[in-house]
């Protein structure tokens, strides 16, 4: 889940970012980069199960209330079918900061390529491409295309220019171990530090095997002894942070 | 600056912002309240540029990316004022897009129109035809909707007046549906918006051959020719935006296939909106007017001609002044 930095090394060389995941950068006219990470095929899927029996429930509710209206009730029912098949998406997606009900349950959102909440356009274009995404049956079409897209898209996404992401969880912090600041014993680059800060950031998810394997990598280069490599590294990050 | 530090002395902002941003996501937020939004906003952003500069903890910069990913979300809209946009559109954007389209549209009415020719023609001539493309069930509901001695016409016809409402609601959510799916189907490289415009066409058709064979013409014609101005122009609307996607795809031009097709919903979209207004007219002349028969042939005859000639005027003219709506 950790969104791992870019190597500094390509920013020095200006060549193209490449992440190891499938995290994708919308440049802002701050000049900062969003980070954006697309929905795979699974929790998409799962959404759309869910928003389906919502649609079922819904329409199994109103063919019973509208079957006792009668003959006005078969002309309301006929609209709110109608509503119900081709505008649900849209109008959840629009007007509750692109998510529908089932997208809301499993952390997702629909968003424009560069990073704003999807429009009335964008929504109408992707939900209504649906129809052709779930061609000849089942989805068959829009799972081939999501699968052979970087960021995921079905068909109705690219034409519409749409993504769907992940909403942003919730920072957790964690506490870095309580160890003494000390200096380090010779000078570190960026990305250096950065990689001590997040060992001893990472800590408590780690094994205390693989804690002291990953620092004693490091044992060598730092000079120090291999014994006390994870104490010597969080002292290290503690004094680079405060 | 050490990371500790830094964190100390915008801590109070960062979660003061958070506060600002939960209470705009749930739309709870005023003008007032967010005089300082933009400011603080770009302040957030230049501490993170500055974080990532500097080189802090991926957690501390984390937390800062989510606080601007939130803020941009809040900040950027593609929207404008949707009233004063769909009154421009209806009074001049509509038909100039149909307008600057019209190789799509023309393609679209040649196929739609062309097959409904062609088939009624055949129809009239050699009535078996009809069997072709309709199953005997179907020939005879048709039969019975636009039986002379009825007193109302149409689908529902065997019902009284007070039913206007549910075929209203059935020819918005039947027509509607067409429209889209002759529109969507277009991503399969044009092919599935000719099958559609082809296929409906054919059956219109073949329904109005049959049915002036055998001497319904008279119900029949001052039935469809109201709402038909609105109805059939409508799905050759939708049909030209579906060949408007296909095309994207078979001939991109300069862009790539994705971005080409990018390029042709946004235009195509518009232009299927607009077809959905005429089948929601269509629904309402089709329900309250065309159903009626105590007025004469000749009047629905005389508004149906007047129809027709307000649909393709102001398809062909609104719009082209000097001073046109934007």
């Amino acid at each position: 889940m950790s969104l791992i930095a870019p190597p500094a090394s390509a920013n020095r060389t200006g060549a193209p970012q490449t992440l190891l995941d499938t995290s994708l950068r919308v440049e802002t006219p701050e000049g900062i980069d969003l980070l954006l990470r697309p929905a795979g095929l699974v929790p998409r899927a799962l959404a759309f199960s869910i928003d389906l029996a919502i649609r079922g429930a819904i329409l199994l509710m109103l063919y019973i209330a509208l079957g006792l209206l009668g003959e006005l009730g078969a002309g309301l029912g006929a609209i709110l079918l109608f509503l119900v098949t081709w505008w649900y998406m849209v109008l959840f997606e629009v007007l509750n900061q692109g998510r529908s009900p089932g997208k809301m349950l499993l952390g997702l959102r629909v968003i424009h390529d560069d990073g704003t909440p999807v429009g009335w356009a964008a929504s109408l274009t992707r939900n209504l491409l649906r129809f052709v995404d779930m061609l000849p049956f089942g989805y068959t079409l829009g799972i081939l295309s999501c699968l052979n897209n970087p960021a995921f898209k079905r068909l109705g996404d690219m034409a519409a220019g749409t993504l769907v992401v992940y909403r942003d969880l919730p920072a957790v912090t964690c506490e870095l171990p309580q160890e003494a600041a000390e200096p380090s014993p010779i000078a570190l680059s960026r990305d250096e530090q950065r990689a001590i800060i997040a060992f001893a950031e990472r800590q408590s998810s780690l094994s205390s095997a693989r804690r002291e394997e990953l620092a004693n990598i490091l044992a060598g280069p730092l000079g120090i002894p291999a014994e006390q490599a994870v104490t010597r590294l969080n002292g290290i990050a503690r004094g680079l942070l405060t | 600056m050490k990371q500790a530090a830094f964190e100390k002395r915008h801590q109070a902002s960062w979660q003061r912002f958070a506060r600002q941003l939960t209470a705009l996501e749930r739309g709870k937020l005023s003008g007032k309240d967010c005089q300082s939004f933009a400011s603080d906003y770009r302040l957030i952003c230049q501490q993170q540029a500055l974080a990532e500069a500097r080189g802090y903890s991926n957690q501390l910069i984390e937390r800062l990316q989510q606080l601007t990913l939130r803020g941009h979300q809040q900040f950027y809209r593609h929207r404008s004022h949707l009233g004063a946009r769909l009154i421009a559109f209806l009074l001049g954007g509509f038909p100039q897009l149909v307008r600057s389209q019209w190789r799509f549209v023309l393609a679209a009415a040649l196929c739609f129109y062309g097959g409904l020719l062609l088939m009624g023609l055949l129809v009239y001539l050699v009535p078996e035809l009809v069997y072709s493309v309709m199953d005997p069930a179907q020939v005879q509901s048709m039969e019975s909707m636009y039986d002379p001695d009825a007193s109302r016409l149409g689908r529902f016809a065997e019902r009284g007046s007070s039913e206007d409402w549910a075929m209203f609601g059935y020819y918005i959510m039947n027509n509607i549906g067409i429209a889209f799916q002759t529109f969507a189907s277009g991503l399969l490289f044009g092919l599935g918006s000719l099958f559609f415009l082809m296929f409906n066409g054919l059956l219109i058709g073949a329904v109005a051959g049959h049915l002036s064979q055998i001497g319904y013409g008279e119900t029949f014609w001052s039935f469809v020719v109201g709402h038909g101005a609105f109805e059939l122009n409508a799905i050759v609307l939708a049909g030209a935006a579906g060949l408007q996607l296909g095309w994207a795809l078979l001939a991109p031009g300069r862009h790539t296939r994705s971005e080409a097709l990018r390029l042709a919903a946004q235009l195509a979209i518009r232009l299927l909106c607009g077809a959905a207004l005429f089948l929601l007219i269509a629904a309402f002349v089709e329900a309250y007017w065309s159903s009626m028969t105590y007025t004469g042939a000749a009047v629905k005859y005389a508004v149906g001609a007047g129809l027709w000639l307000l649909v393709l005027a102001y398809l062909g003219f609104a719009g082209r002044g000097a001073h046109a709506p934007d």
